[in-house]
């Protein structure tokens, strides 16, 4: 492998040595490379790590529920052509003025190497990956308006991530370098938070880390906190001053991991003490029945 | 090269097509993989797996194909610092390159056993001790066509023993359903039409450029309705005793159902083993938070689809007899059979989900009530495969 090519983490993020394996085999192989994983542990963070880290231009391309595979590639502005045909402006002969590459198409014309993030495919309608295989593949497309093909002068890095919202068709996986970030073990967790704020106490840190665990291995949790909450904790907890020796014991500022009704109310449950909450106890969810 | 594992992954369920395996000996004729297991193991799972579920299958196996591989014995700080001080990488011709093929891993490893033992110095390019540069199987950046490498880019942890860890064991995906799968099941129950409500927001081009032609170019936009999901659902659960070891079940469908953002109306009622005079609004099944049948079915126009989900288990009374309800203020003149009946005629689309397997309708003990529901309603049983059924059922009308 090419050194100066390869990636290899960057300090604002921890990557296994899997993941970055993965990158780089996508990299070489020049295949897209689909990361999925839960909320929080770092997908999108990742095609800024290796943009960051291989010195490359990044391009994102998010994905929306309405968002169609011709999107990416170019847009016809017709109605500004019939605009301008009405009033005499601009050239309407030129058809080329009126092509709008999109993400797709400005990763392909791109004069050096570029990132390209396709963020949350899942988002999209169920053919989505589908329209887009021949493009990914053999990057280049062709816009029958003008009769120009667009090819890549160089093959982007295509990292795509998806919450498996819904699940991805086989055709498009088999052409797709596939990692599935694991949830981070306390360890690595530690590792993260050091990166993102080196300046905490350890047992400030530790403790945190601790409940964290504690919290998120509570059966029947209906979202588990993630990474991205567990950080604001910390954050929150380090700005509050409290005091590390009762973290662990009382768990203060459970809103910031906790974010549903009945999450909270089993954490009370479970925690004891106080939970004489009248706001959760007094509203008997009905949905709580069946989702015991 | 390594078919043994295409094929035992084939074995192990996991479709892996001609194209990721080639991919895959792309990737190692580019030295991908680094010459080492470990490398290996997370570049062949990388191309040949794509889902989480299937690492499991696949950590088998790569057991199965590469299980007498273990990691060379024991190497001491003090023979990796021989090999600090390392010569040149031998650059090897490749005529020179001739393979030795008899040798054994036994062997090998014995020998580096008795190197191990002998070797008291640090030694660069010869043949026989551990060094680097030399011909010797013992090293680094030297050449033997079965050797053991030592140091070098390191092999941190061995792959037999990372894939025997099966640390992805909980994602089989055979072993519990999960919501997901109902959701993506419940997410086939669409039908998209251009409905005659709602607002014209969206722009039809070709009509558009058809309308300011006919004006000799005057800009003229024309606006269309969106397409939308024009299907309600009702789903109506069976919340008595017999269902509580189905309980888990019918919440995650429960679950599935309420995280469906697409149907245009979905609601939820329960029932006590059988449809009488009232429906209930809570799984508690009390009567003050109850609506009457006749107002329930004035409410919900016939194009609403119904899932009925229950066992469809219960005395034979309850479903026949006139005052046959089990609860006892309930005061049902006609006989649930009645009653499901007149839901059954009123929905054009319904179907009934069981939470018990089908193969065990005709053994269990409401096998006769089963059989007499299953004749009003097409009866599924509740697993991905009979919901898909179900759906596909629903789409049409009976």
């Amino acid at each position: 492998m090419n050194n100066n090519t390869a990636y290899q983490g960057s300090d604002k993020y921890i990557a296994s040595q899997e993941l970055i394996s993965a990158v780089n085999v996508a990299a070489a192989l020049n295949r897209p490379l689909l990361i999925k994983g839960e909320p929080g542990t770092g997908k999108t963070m990742l095609a800024l790590s290796v943009a960051d880290n291989l010195n490359m231009q990044l391009l994102i391309w998010n994905i929306k529920s309405t968002t169609k595979a011709q999107d990416g590639l170019y847009v016809y502005d017709t109605v500004q052509r019939l605009y301008d045909s009405q009033f005499g402006e601009g050239d309407v002969r030129d058809i080329k003025q009126y092509i709008k590459l999109g993400k797709l198409g400005e990763a392909f014309i791109s004069d050096e190497r570029v990132v390209l993030l396709i963020d949350e495919i899942d988002k999209a309608d169920i053919e989505f990956p589908n329209d887009l295989l021949w493009e990914l593949d053999q990057m280049s497309f062709y816009i029958p308006e003008t009769g120009e093909t667009i090819t890549a002068r160089h093959r982007p890095i295509v990292a795509i991530t998806s919450n498996a919202e819904k699940e991805l068709p086989d055709a498009f996986l088999r052409r797709c370098i596939f990692h599935y970030i694991a949830f981070p073990d306390e360890e690595m967790m530690r590792q993260i938070i050091n990166v993102h704020y080196p300046n905490l106490q350890k047992e400030l840190v530790r403790a945190a880390v601790n409940a964290f665990y504690s919290i998120r291995n509570l059966p029947g949790l209906q979202k588990k906190p993630s990474t991205s909450e567990l950080l604001d904790w910390v954050q929150a907890l380090a700005v509050g001053g409290i005091d590390p020796r009762i973290i662990e014991k009382e768990i203060p500022l459970p809103g910031v991991l906790l974010k549903k009704d009945n999450d909270m109310a089993l954490w009370q449950r479970k925690h004891g003490g106080e939970a004489g909450d009248a706001r959760t106890a007094g509203k008997k969810n009905i949905t709580s029945y069946w989702r015991s | 090269m390594f078919t043994s594992l295409f094929y035992g992954l084939r074995r192990e369920g996991v479709n892996v097509a001609l194209t990721e395996w080639l991919t895959l000996m792309e990737a190692l004729q580019r030295g991908l993989a680094n010459s080492s297991l470990i490398n290996f193991y997370y570049l062949a799972r990388s191309v040949l797996i794509k889902s989480e579920t299937q690492y499991d299958a696949f950590d088998r196996a790569f057991l199965q194909c590469f299980e007498g591989i273990e990691t060379p014995p024991e190497i001491t700080a003090e023979v990796l610092k021989w090999l600090e001080n390392a010569l040149p990488p031998r650059l090897v011709d490749q005529a020179d390159k001739k393979p030795n093929l008899d040798w054994s891993l036994e062997e090998l490893k014995r020998k580096l056993a008795e190197r191990l033992k002998e070797q008291t110095e640090q030694h660069h390019g010869g043949g026989k001790w551990i060094g680097t540069g030399g011909t010797s199987p013992f090293g680094h950046s030297g050449y033997n066509p079965a050797g053991v490498r030592i140091g070098g880019q390191s092999v941190n942890r061995s792959a037999v023993k990372v894939a025997a860890e099966r640390a992805y064991r909980d994602f089989r995906s055979d072993e519990t359903l999960t919501t997901r799968q109902f959701e993506l099941a419940l997410r086939k129950l669409r039908l998209l039409s251009t409905a005659v409500e709602g607002e014209r927001n969206v722009l039809d081009l070709d009509a558009t450029v058809d309308a300011t032609g006919r004006k000799a170019g005057m800009l003229e936009l024309v606006w269309a309705r969106e397409r939308k999901n024009r299907i309600k659902l009702l789903i109506l659960m069976d919340s008595g005793g017999s269902m509580n070891p189905y309980q888990r079940l019918c919440s995650q469908l429960f679950n599935a159902a309420n995280k469906s953002t697409h149907f245009r109306d979905l609601q939820f009622y329960y029932y006590h083993n059988c449809i009488y005079e009232v429906i209930f609004n809570d799984p508690f099944c009390m009567k003050r938070n109850s609506v009457s049948t006749y107002d329930f079915l004035r409410q919900y126009d016939s194009d609403y689809r119904l899932i009925m989900v229950g066992d469809a288990s219960m005395g034979a009374g309850e479903l026949l007899m006139p005052y046959g309800a089990l609860d006892w203020w309930a005061e049902n003149e006609e006989p649930g059979q009645v009653w499901m009946q007149r839901l059954a005629s009123h929905f054009e689309h319904c179907v009934w989900l069981n939470p018990i397997p089908k193969q065990y309708w005709g053994r269990v003990e409401g096998r006769y009530t089963i059989g007499l529901v299953s004749e009003i309603f097409p009866m599924f049983e509740l697993t991905l495969d009979g919901l898909n059924a179900a759906i596909k059922k629903l789409r049409v009308k009976r």
